[in-house]
């Protein structure tokens, strides 16, 4: 193969940037759709809470401090994924969203319950995720008073029973739309990269275009760049416009850095436009392109921890969505968003995205090749 | 004559369906070479093996000296292709189409706007560079689509069904570009299922179910018909057809519109033989004469004689 060259890469750019915003239909697609959006999936989103991943450092080391930890586990509301040893280490699992729930249990706990004095422990709760977050401390609450009333009748400590002081980080108000626009930002990239890449191939296989472009010089490497450049600049356009929205008129704090966000929306836009791209292989028609689409985008959403927390999810769609590169995004984007993490704590996911986009690119380039040489 | 285009044994197959089946032929440089056959007949594919659209199952196929296969990237500027639908940019207007062809086969600077402004004229669209190409009437679409698929002086062009649709005026304009191209030594290879189009080529093959059933000039290929073809005319056709075509004597019986085209082995004892088989039948003739073949009898000679 020869060397790709970029004039005729620029061609098929311009010639696709020109019929993007030339079309009047296809042109309030482009930006305003994604606003609408924006503002409708800002609001309420319901979820169930279901094995949330706690952490613990039990200070105590006593009977009652382990009977305690037994009845959060017990009652399947609560699943501890790690015993801590220090305090430091709750906090790095809250910030690597390793733990959604972290319990401390002060070193007095036993003795002090046992004593008839008031008992103390302390719930951290992850509120980027909010709905997780309101949800998995009512349960908590439960638990705890219920465990008070247990140890309290045997030893007549009802008065004195543990207190708990919740406080969620992160998203102190526990509002969901917090948690939520930030995922919208995943959806809606996936959305255009999806629909523009696939229907900007399939619309010239449909009119009998895209043969005149396999008769000529250019060659498939330079058309898949020459469609996917212009897609992966409107998609950065939405994302910086959906950020904006977000911030000034939602209100969601941006803690994270704007480089970090454009870093990994990049990785995760070269996951979308393969998809698109392969979405193109497999469509004759541009309805085709339309259901195959859908096929793609529905699962990709509900497997990607926006509206159903992963963890409470059967286990073999925990699996399943280990490949799906909105997964990460989303993991990311929130933490980001809500708790400022930089590059330190999300290197597993960005290491996912990018091999999950490089393995998606490398596949839909052979197959678009072969489609249409 | 030096052949612009050479196939030997060219095929192609869809699973177990054959499309061109073995097909040979030379094409020499300025001349305008037709495929005339049915819809399926196979001239579409055979264009698009020797375009590099589609790969030959077996055979192989030399443009200007190039494999279509192995040759595949170096051909692509040495060829021009335009096919049935009209492979432009509806939404950019004309200019944009232009310059969007000039760059892609990499004409660029004054041969650019030398190529433009030709087209343009050609096109008759001098003026209206700016006008988006789906308001464009069909004819002027045509036009344009040819000129940019020759914008690059390509030594070869193929048109496949390039006038399907189009008005007999715009037609006949369209061939006088064809015959200007061919004049400046431009190999032009054209299909259609017209007959009056297919009188206008140099050479024509004709095709049928895949198969190639005969390669000449048009007015040889009229004159191979040795037998007499009368024209009757009569009130009922669809009738008169079924009361003649066993008779002996009669090689083919068939429906040209109001008419009957029957192909005789003697016109002078056919004459009454049909006059009595008709009245038998309740049908009167109202007049019959003997007409020179026309491409279309041809095609349909051959097609029975191929045992299709």
């Amino acid at each position: 193969m020869t060397r790709l060259s970029p004039f005729r890469i620029g061609q098929i750019v311009r010639k696709e940037v020109r019929q993007l915003f030339r079309d009047p239909r296809s042109r309030p697609i482009l930006f305003v759709a994604p606003l609408i959006q924006l503002l409708l999936f800002g609001y309420a989103v319901n979820t169930d809470v279901r094995n949330t991943p706690m952490a613990v450092l039990d200070h105590d080391r006593s009977a009652a401090s382990r009977r305690l930890i037994d009845a959060m586990e017990a009652a399947g509301y609560f699943d501890v994924v790690h015993a801590a040893d220090r305090s430091a280490e709750l906090v790095e699992y809250l910030d690597r969203g390793r733990a959604t729930v972290v319990l401390e249990i002060p070193p007095r706990f036993g003795r002090d319950l046992a004593a008839g004095q008031p008992a103390r422990i302390q719930l951290l709760l992850d509120g980027t995720d909010s709905n997780t977050g309101t949800v998995a401390l009512g349960y908590a609450r439960r638990i705890v008073l219920a465990f008070g009333l247990e140890e309290g009748g045997r030893l007549e400590l009802l008065e004195a029973g543990p207190r708990l002081e919740p406080r969620a980080w992160f998203n102190p108000a526990l509002e969901s739309r917090t948690y939520n626009v930030p995922g919208v930002i995943g959806i809606l990239l996936t959305l255009m990269c999806l629909l523009l890449t696939a229907f900007s191939v399939v619309r010239e296989r449909e009119l009998g275009t895209l043969d005149q472009l396999r008769v000529s010089p250019v060659r498939p490497a330079e058309l898949i760049l020459g469609k996917t450049i212009p897609v992966t600049i409107v998609a950065l356009v939405d994302l910086a416009l959906i950020t904006a929205v977000a911030r000034v008129w939602f209100g969601i704090p941006f803690r994270g850095s704007l480089m970090v966000l454009l870093v990994v929306s990049l990785l995760f836009i070269i996951s979308g436009l393969a998809a698109g791209l392969l979405i193109s292989t497999v469509s004759k028609t541009q309805q085709e392109a339309f259901l195959t689409m859908y096929l793609v985008l529905l699962p990709s959403i509900m497997f990607s921890g926006f509206f159903f927390p992963i963890h409470s999810m059967p286990e073999l769609f925990q699996w399943l969505s280990y490949i799906n590169p909105l997964r990460y995004f989303m993991e990311i984007v929130r933490a980001l968003f809500l708790k400022g993490a930089g590059a330190a704590e999300l290197w597993p996911q960005f290491g996912a995205l990018l091999l999950i986009g490089m393995v998606a690119l490398g596949w839909a380039i052979r197959r678009f090749a072969r489609s249409i040489a | 004559m030096n052949a612009a285009v050479s196939v030997r044994g060219l095929s192609k197959r869809f699973g177990a369906f054959v499309a061109v089946d073995r097909v040979s032929f030379e094409i020499g440089e300025g001349e305008v070479f037709g495929f005339l056959g049915p819809n399926g007949a196979g001239k579409t594919t055979t264009i698009k093996m020797l375009t590099g659209l589609l790969d030959p199952t077996s055979g192989e196929a030399r443009i200007a000296g190039l494999d279509v296969v192995g040759d595949r990237w170096a051909l692509k500027s040495r060829i021009g292709y335009m096919s049935q639908l009209f492979s432009l940019y509806g939404d950019l207007t004309v200019a944009e189409n232009i310059d969007l062809f000039a760059g892609l086969y990499g004409v660029r600077g004054r041969r650019r706007e030398e190529r433009r402004a030709w087209i343009l004229e050609m096109a008759g669209l001098a003026g209206q560079a700016g006008r988006l190409t789906a308001e464009l009437p069909l004819g002027f679409k045509q036009r344009l689509a040819l000129g940019c698929a020759v914008i690059h002086g390509p030594p070869v062009l193929f048109l496949d069904e390039p006038t399907s649709g189009v008005d007999p005026i715009a037609r006949r304009s369209f061939w006088d570009l064809i015959y200007e191209l061919s004049g400046h030594g431009t190999t032009v290879i054209v299909s259609t299922h017209y007959m009056e189009e297919a009188e206008y080529c140099h050479r024509l093959a004709l095709m049928n179910r895949g198969c190639l059933i005969a390669l000449d000039r048009p007015a040889v290929l009229r004159a191979s018909m040795s037998e007499p073809l009368l024209e009757l005319r009569t009130e009922d056709p669809a009738r008169a057809v079924e009361a003649v075509r066993s008779l002996p004597g009669v090689t083919e019986a068939s429906m040209y519109g109001r008419r009957l085209h029957v192909l005789v082995k003697d016109e002078e004892r056919a004459r009454p033989a049909l006059a009595e088989a008709l009245r038998a039948a309740g049908l009167e003739i109202r007049s019959i004469r003997r007409i020179e073949p026309a491409l279309e009898d041809v095609f349909v000679a051959r097609v029975r004689a191929a045992g299709g």
